[in-house]
């Protein structure tokens, strides 16, 4: 049988939060406490599912019309690229998307806080990328929100997306924020992203050459999923072939 | 030291995911009615043993003859045409209960040229969570478990937290997220 050689995922364990964020309270009781054992990438982590192709309607990208009357609230443009670590697009990749209202307020059973529901804002979108990785949704600013996780805590605004890329390894769920929010100081998951660098590539910028004049403010947010070390990182450790 | 590849961070799905997510709450990898297709249900309990009502647990796996419909697959993509998804995806419910409808996967061609006993790829995620774990679904009294390149790095007390059991329409796999039954979760 000829030697199996498949696409090696970079890793990037160093980028994300530690399950074991104290900070943010309720990840105390939903952390593994024994180590992670290394998994090598194998035919099923190199798979994936191709989804939304079949699920996906054509405004589901545009929360603003998804009811009678438009949401209330700063119309906003979300676009950008889906990449991976080696600069190459995503193409074809479902992403979905959910965030609270104008008021900071969720259209969900358990968001109890007293902000406004808007009967003209169910907060929930995807779409699929194009052949070179691009999204485009039209929405609506999502406002901050309280929560109980310690004294006077706020959430910035911050936009929930979720992506499969094309392989078990790139399942991606993160939070898209948006520039110079003063609650970042405070926020714990915000926070939890362990370098500087790491937290800005969360943060969407704002584009004015995008902003369509006398509709929307456009903002644009690359997100980037794991490579596949086509070119090894020099120092390196790849040397065991 | 790793160096950083400039990958977007993780953050938590939150407490509101189901919104975003419940709409491909799909728990069949085939369809009603396929042929020795069977459940695999459990329950996602955290480190004070309760049940976790806002998780999400999604499978990836193989087809029967352990192949896949993917380009980066080297043997070859195998169409679709008999329903089969390959992928699941439960919220759990009120109770932490959730479930896939599936059937077993074929054993698959290893790294290191040895085989891979047949698993499903397990993805969890739960408001609290900062990002996923990942961790594998094996299949009690299946031979080929002994020789599985995965589960045999794997510490040997921990090696049950892995194998779903028998259970009345199919098999019972719950997951521990911490805890003295904490599964057994891999970095991949």
């Amino acid at each position: 049988m000829t030697h199996l050689i498949l696409p090696r995922y970079v890793r990037d364990d160093g980028v994300h939060p530690p399950l074991n964020s104290p900070d943010y309270r309720s990840s105390a009781l939903r952390y593994p406490k024994k180590p992670l054992q290394l998994l090598p990438h194998g035919l099923t982590e190199i798979t994936g599912p191709a989804l939304g192709h079949q699920q996906v309607g054509e405004l589901d990208n545009d929360l603003t019309r998804q009811h009678e009357a438009e949401p209330i609230g700063q119309r906003i443009i979300v676009q950008g690229r889906v990449l991976d670590s080696d600069g190459r697009s995503v193409p074809d990749t479902l992403i979905e998307l959910w965030q609270a209202n104008a008021g900071g307020r969720y259209r969900h059973v358990r968001d109890t806080w007293p902000a406004p529901l808007d009967p003209n804002f169910t907060g929930v979108g995807r779409t699929v990328t194009d052949s070179e990785g691009r999204f485009r949704f039209v929405t609506i600013k999502p406002g901050a929100y309280p929560w109980k996780n310690h004294h006077n805590a706020w959430r910035p605004a911050h936009i929930h997306f979720s992506l499969f890329g094309r392989a078990f390894t790139q399942r991606l769920v993160t939070q898209m924020y948006f520039p110079e929010d003063p609650l970042f100081g405070q926020d714990p998951i915000f926070k939890s992203v362990p370098d500087p660098k790491g937290r800005q590539r969360m943060i969407c910028q704002f584009d004015l050459d995008s902003t369509e004049p006398e509709w929307a403010l456009t903002y644009t947010w690359d997100i980037v999923l794991r490579g596949t070390q086509a070119t090894p990182f020099e120092g390196d450790d790849n040397n065991d072939d | 030291m790793m160096t950083d590849p400039g990958t977007t961070p993780s953050q938590t799905v939150g407490p509101f995911l189901s919104i975003g997510m419940e709409w491909l709450h799909d728990p069949y990898v085939v369809p009603k009615g396929t042929p020795g297709a069977f459940w695999i249900r459990g329950l996602l309990v955290d480190g004070a043993g309760t049940p976790v009502p806002d998780g999400i647990v999604e499978t990836w796996q193989a087809d029967p003859q352990g192949r896949f419909d993917h380009p980066d697959d080297p043997r070859g993509a195998v169409a679709r045409t008999d329903g089969f998804r390959g992928f699941a995806r439960s919220m759990t419910n009120a109770a932490g209960e959730w479930g896939v409808f599936t059937v077993r996967p074929g054993s698959l061609p290893a790294l290191d040229g040895g085989t891979e006993a047949p698993h499903l790829d397990v993805t969890v995620m739960a408001r609290g969570m900062l990002q996923r774990v990942v961790t594998r679904i094996y299949f009690a009294g299946d031979d080929r478990n002994a020789a599985d390149p995965a589960l045999s790095t794997v510490d040997p007390s921990r090696r049950a937290t892995l194998i779903a059991q028998p259970a009345d329409d199919g098999y019972r796999f719950d997951i521990y997220l911490q805890g003295d039954s904490e599964t057994a979760f891999f970095a991949v």
